[in-house]
C-alpha cells in the first residue's frame, strides 16, 4: 500500500511492472469485446445508460470501454457521437477500474439497510491482489470521502448521492431509488480511480479491499490525520492580499452554476409534473374512444385505433417520465453538491494564504532586513504553492469531465424525448401486431386523397 | 278547466280575463299564474334505498317540494307550509307528461339526468353532494317555470303533483307510453342519447387534455431562459447551450399552432353532438304522431262501445254515465237517438281522421328513415375523415417534436 501522491502538478501515473499473478498482457483489452457480463461491466466507468445484457456484433464500445446500449437506433446515434467528443483517455492507460452494483437488502433485529457489491481490478502494484470484491454500505461510501476530504484537503473530492431521505416521504429500499444510488455510488469511486492523486490514497486502496472495514475504521479514529488537524472547515471568507485569479473567477463561476443548475431542476421536475397531470388525463381520455366505438359499426374500428394510440402514448410517456426523474434529476443534484464542496475547497485555500501572508506581514514587522525567510513561513509558502497547483489541476479536470457529463447528460434527455415521440409515430402508423392501427393506416391510405395531409 | 280525455289534446281555451291587445294579455296571463297564488321551493335533497320495479336495491335522492299559500301583505300571518317528497324519474314523468298534453307549448327542461357535466371529478357520481345540490336547484327552477307559465300552470295534474302525495301520474304515465313504435326509432333515440352523452365526455376530457398539453410545452421555454444564462458563465459550453435554448424556444411556442389545429377537430365532433339532438327529435316526432294515433284509435273504440251500448241498451263497461242514469233514471228514446246520431257522426269523422292519421304515419316513417339512412351514411364518412385527420394531426406533432430535439441533440453535443 502506497501514501498519498502529494506531487505538485498531477503527472499521469505510469502502471509500475506489476510482480503479481497477472500481468497487463492479460487483462482484457478496453477495446476487446468483452467476455463476459463481469469483464463488460468492470470497463465501464459512467454507465448513465443502462448496461447491455449482451455485446453486439459490432464493437461500439468506447474507447475507455463504456459498452453500448444498443436496444433503439437513437442511443447507437447517440453513442457514435460520443466516440468523437470523448477525450478522456487521450494518452493514459487506465490500470484500475472499479464498480458499484449487485445491491441486497439485509435485515438485522437493529435495523434494515442494503449493501452495494464493489469490484475492483487493478495492475497496480499498491495492490496485492488483481481483483477484489467487497460489500459496501452507505456508511462506508461516507467515511470514505470524510476520510478523502481529512486527508487530501487540496483536491476535489467527489460529491455522493444525497445521505438523508425523509422516510416518510421516499421509500429507501424501492428498485427506483436503490439504483438512482447505486449508479450514483458507481460514479463516485469512479471519479476516484480516475484521478492521479486520488486513486493512490490509502483510505481508498483499503475500502476497496478489506474484508473488515469496520475494523480499519476503528483503527483510524485513534489517529489523528497531521494534515486535517491543520486546515479547519471554515465559514466565513478571508481577507487576502490578492487571490489568485483563477480561483476568484472559479469561486464567481461556481456560484453562477449552482444557481442554474438549481434552477434547471426546477424546470424539469415541473416538467415532470405536467406530464404527470397530462397522464391522467390521458387515462381517461383513451377509454372514451372504445365506449363510443361499442356504439358504433363501422367505425368501431378507427374508434378503438384512437383509442390503443391513446394507450400506448401512456405507456411511452409514463416511461419517459420515469427516465427524466431515475437519469436526470439526480445528476444535476450531484454536480450542485459538487459546486458545493468545491467551494468549501476554494474557502480552504484561501485560509492556508491568509495563514501564509498572516505570517509574512509578522515576520517582516519584526525584523529590519530579511536575511533568511524564517523556515515556517517557507513551510507555509510551500503548502500555499502546493495547494494553488493542485487545486488548479483539479479545477481544470473538472471542467473536462463537467462538460464531458452534461453533454452526455443533456444529449440524453433530447434523446429520451426523441424515442418518446417515435414510440408514438410507430402506434400511429401500425405495425402487424396490432389490427386496429392497421385499419386506421388502411382508412388514411384509401381515405386521403381528400385530406391535406401536412408533413 | 277539465279537458276530457275524448275531446283529443288539444291547447285549452284562455282564460277568459285575457284582453284583446297581446301584451296587454300576456301580462295579464302572468297575473293569473299559479306562482301569484302559491309559493313554490324544492327545498331539501335526502338520500334514500328503496326497492326499484325489478326488486333490485338502489339508492336515490328524494326532493322536498314545498308549498304554501301566498298570504296578502295585510293579514301578515304564514300559511301553513304542505310538502311531500319526489324523485327525479317523477319529475321526468310530469314533463312527459306536459309534453304529451301541450304539444305546441315550450315546455321548460328539467337538469340533467345524470351528473356529465362535471370536470374535476374523474366519474360522474349521481350522489355527489355538489351535483344534488345543483340538482335541486334546477328542479326548483323548473318548477318555478311551468308555473309562471300562462297555459301550462293551470293544468291539474301539475297542481296535483305539486300538492298530493299521489298525484295520478304513475297511473297516467302508463297511458303515455307508446304502446306500438316503430322499433328502429327506439332504438334510434337510444343510440342518439349515447352518442351525445359519450361525444359530451370525449369533448370535456379533451380539453382538459389539452390544457395539460399545453402546461408541459410551455414548461419548456424556461430552459431556453436559463440555458442562455447559463452559457453567459461557459467558455466551450457556451454557443451549444445557447442554440439549445433557442430550440427550447421553438418547442414552446409550436404547441399553439397544434392545439388550434385540433380545435378544428373537436369542432367536428361538436356537430355530431347537435346532429344528436337533432335525431333525438325526429324520434320524438314519430313517437308523438305515433301516440296520437294510438290515441285516436282508442277514441274511436270507445266510442263505437258506447254508440253500440245505448243502442242495444247492455252497458258492457262500467262508466259514470252508465251509473248516474241508472240512478237517476233513463233517458228519454228521442235523448237517446239524438245521442247515437251524433256518436254516429263521431265515429264516422274519427274513422276519416284515422285513416289518415295512419297514412300519416306511415308517410313519415319512410320519409324520416331515408333520410336517416343518409345520415347515417353521412356522419360515417364525417366523422371517419375527422379521426384521419386527427391522427394525422398527432403524427405531425411528432414529427415536429423529434426535429426540435433532434436540432436541441446536434447543439448539445457541440458543448
Amino acid at each position: 500500500m502506497s501514501g498519498p501522491a502529494a506531487a505538485p502538478g498531477s503527472g499521469t501515473p505510469k502502471a509500475l511492472p506489476s510482480s503479481g499473478p497477472r500481468s497487463l498482457r492479460d487483462m482484457p483489452h478496453p477495446l476487446a469485446p468483452a467476455a463476459s457480463e463481469e469483464a463488460a461491466a468492470a470497463l465501464s466507468p459512467s454507465p448513465d445508460l443502462p448496461l447491455p445484457r449482451s455485446i453486439a456484433d459490432k464493437d461500439l464500445s468506447l474507447p475507455n470501454g463504456t459498452p453500448v446500449d444498443t436496444s433503439s437506433p437513437a442511443s447507437s446515434s447517440s453513442l457514435l457521437n460520443r466516440l468523437q467528443l470523448d477525450d478522456d483517455l487521450d494518452g493514459e492507460t487506465r490500470d484500475l477500474f472499479v464498480t458499484v452494483d449487485d445491491p441486497k437488502k439485509h435485515v438485522c433485529t437493529m435495523e434494515t439497510y442494503i449493501t452495494y457489491r464493489v469490484t475492483t481490478k487493478t495492475t497496480r502494484a499498491e495492490f496485492d491482489l488483481p481483483e477484489y470484491s467487497v460489500r459496501r454500505r452507505y456508511q462506508d461510501f461516507d467515511w470514505l470521502r470524510n476520510k478523502l476530504e481529512e486527508s487530501q484537503p487540496t483536491h476535489l473530492i467527489p460529491p455522493l448521492p444525497e445521505k438523508f431521505v425523509m422516510k416518510g416521504v421516499v421509500d429507501r429500499f424501492s428498485e427506483e431509488f436503490v439504483e438512482t444510488r447505486r449508479k450514483a455510488l458507481d460514479k463516485f469511486l469512479k471519479r476516484i480511480a480516475d484521478h492521479p492523486v486520488l486513486s493512490f490514497n490509502e483510505h481508498f486502496n483499503v475500502f476497496l479491499t478489506a474484508k473488515d472495514l469496520n475494523a480499519y475504521k476503528k483503527q483510524g479514529m485513534a489517529l489523528l490525520s497531521k494534515m486535517g488537524e491543520s486546515v479547519k472547515y471554515v465559514t466565513g471568507g478571508y481577507k487576502l492580499r490578492s487571490r489568485p485569479l483563477e480561483f476568484a473567477a472559479m469561486g464567481e463561476y461556481l456560484d453562477v452554476f449552482a444557481l442554474k443548475l438549481g434552477t434547471i431542476d426546477r424546470i424539469a421536475q415541473r416538467i415532470i409534473k405536467e406530464q404527470l397531470e397530462y397522464l391522467v388525463e390521458l387515462r381517461e381520455y383513451g377509454p372514451v374512444y372504445s365506449t363510443w366505438g361499442g356504439l358504433e359499426v363501422e367505425l368501431g374500428e378507427p374508434l378503438e385505433g384512437v383509442s390503443a394510440c391513446i394507450g400506448n402514448c401512456c405507456t411511452a410517456l409514463e416511461e419517459l417520465s420515469e427516465d427524466m426523474t431515475e437519469d436526470f434529476l439526480p445528476v444535476l443534484r450531484e454536480y450542485i453538491l459538487y459546486s458545493e464542496s468545491m467551494k468549501n475547497v476554494l474557502k480552504k485555500r484561501d485560509q492556508v494564504q491568509a495563514e501564509y501572508e498572516a505570517k509574512l506581514e509578522a515576520v517582516a514587522l519584526k525584523k529590519e532586513d530579511r536575511p533568511k525567510v524564517p523556515t515556517d513561513v517557507e513551510k507555509c509558502q510551500d503548502r500555499v504553492e502546493c495547494f494553488n497547483a493542485d487545486l488548479k489541476a483539479d479545477m481544470e479536470r473538472w471542467q473536462n469531465s463537467k462538460r464531458q457529463d452534461f453533454r452526455q447528460l443533456l444529449m440524453g434527455m433530447a434523446d429520451k424525448n426523441i424515442q418518446y415521440y417515435e414510440k408514438l409515430i410507430s402506434c400511429s402508423t401500425g405495425d402487424e401486431d396490432h389490427a386496429f392501427e392497421i385499419g386506421l393506416l388502411y382508412m388514411i391510405e384509401t381515405w386521403s386523397e381528400g385530406i391535406v395531409v401536412c408533413n | 278547466m277539465e279537458r276530457s280525455r275524448e275531446d283529443g289534446p288539444e291547447p285549452p281555451p284562455l282564460p277568459p280575463e285575457e284582453p284583446a291587445a297581446e301584451q296587454r294579455g300576456r301580462a295579464a296571463a302572468m297575473e293569473d299564474c299559479l306562482l301569484k297564488k302559491i309559493e313554490i321551493s324544492v327545498s331539501e335533497a335526502e338520500k334514500r334505498t328503496g326497492r326499484n320495479a325489478v326488486n333490485m336495491q338502489e339508492t336515490y335522492t328524494a326532493y322536498l317540494i314545498e308549498t304554501r299559500a301566498v298570504e296578502s301583505q295585510t293579514e301578515g300571518q304564514c300559511s301553513p307550509v304542505d310538502s311531500l317528497w319526489r324523485r327525479y324519474s317523477e319529475f321526468e314523468l310530469l314533463r312527459n307528461y306536459l309534453l304529451v298534453t301541450f304539444p305546441h307549448i315550450v315546455v321548460p327542461p328539467l337538469p340533467e339526468k345524470r351528473a356529465e357535466f362535471v370536470w374535476h371529478k374523474l366519474s360522474a357520481d349521481n350522489m355527489d353532494p355538489d351535483f344534488v345540490e345543483r340538482r335541486r336547484i334546477g328542479l326548483e327552477n323548473f318548477l318555478l317555470r311551468v308555473a309562471s307559465h300562462p297555459i301550462l300552470c293551470q293544468d291539474k295534474i301539475f297542481y296535483s303533483f305539486l300538492t298530493q302525495a299521489d298525484s295520478r301520474l304513475k297511473a297516467l304515465s302508463a297511458t303515455f307510453r307508446v304502446k306500438n313504435p316503430d322499433k328502429r326509432f327506439t332504438e334510434l333515440k337510444h343510440y342518439s342519447d349515447e352518442l351525445q352523452s359519450v361525444i359530451s365526455h370525449l369533448l370535456r376530457v379533451r380539453a382538459r387534455v389539452a390544457d395539460r398539453l399545453y402546461g408541459v410545452y410551455k414548461v419548456h421555454g424556461n430552459y431556453g431562459r436559463v440555458f442562455s444564462e447559463w452559457s453567459a458563465i461557459e467558455k466551450e459550453m457556451g454557443d451549444g447551450l445557447q442554440s439549445a435554448g433557442h430550440h427550447m424556444d421553438v418547442y414552446s411556442s409550436s404547441i399553439d399552432d397544434i392545439l388550434e389545429e385540433e380545435e378544428h377537430y373537436a369542432d367536428q365532433l361538436k356537430e355530431y353532438l347537435f346532429y344528436a339532438e337533432a335525431l333525438r327529435a325526429v324520434c320524438r316526432k314519430h313517437e308523438l304522431m305515433q301516440y296520437d294515433l294510438e290515441m285516436a284509435a282508442q277514441d274511436l273504440t270507445s266510442k263505437k262501445q258506447q254508440c253500440e251500448e245505448l243502442a242495444t241498451g247492455t252497458v258492457r263497461t262500467f262508466s259514470l254515465k252508465g251509473m248516474t242514469s241508472k240512478l237517476f233514471g233513463q233517458e228519454t228514446p228521442e235523448q237517446r237517438e239524438a245521442k247515437i246520431k251524433v256518436l254516429e257522426e263521431q265515429i264516422h269523422e274519427g274513422e276519416e281522421q284515422l285513416k289518415s292519421k295512419n297514412l300519416e304515419g306511415r308517410d313519415f316513417v319512410k320519409t324520416a328513415w331515408a333520410d336517416i339512412e343518409r345520415f347515417k351514411e353521412q356522419k360515417n364518412r364525417d366523422l371517419k375523415e375527422a379521426l384521419i385527420s386527427y391522427a394525422v394531426m398527432q403524427i405531425s406533432m411528432c414529427k415536429k417534436g423529434i426535429q426540435v430535439w433532434t436540432n436541441a441533440k446536434e447543439c448539445f453535443s457541440k458543448m
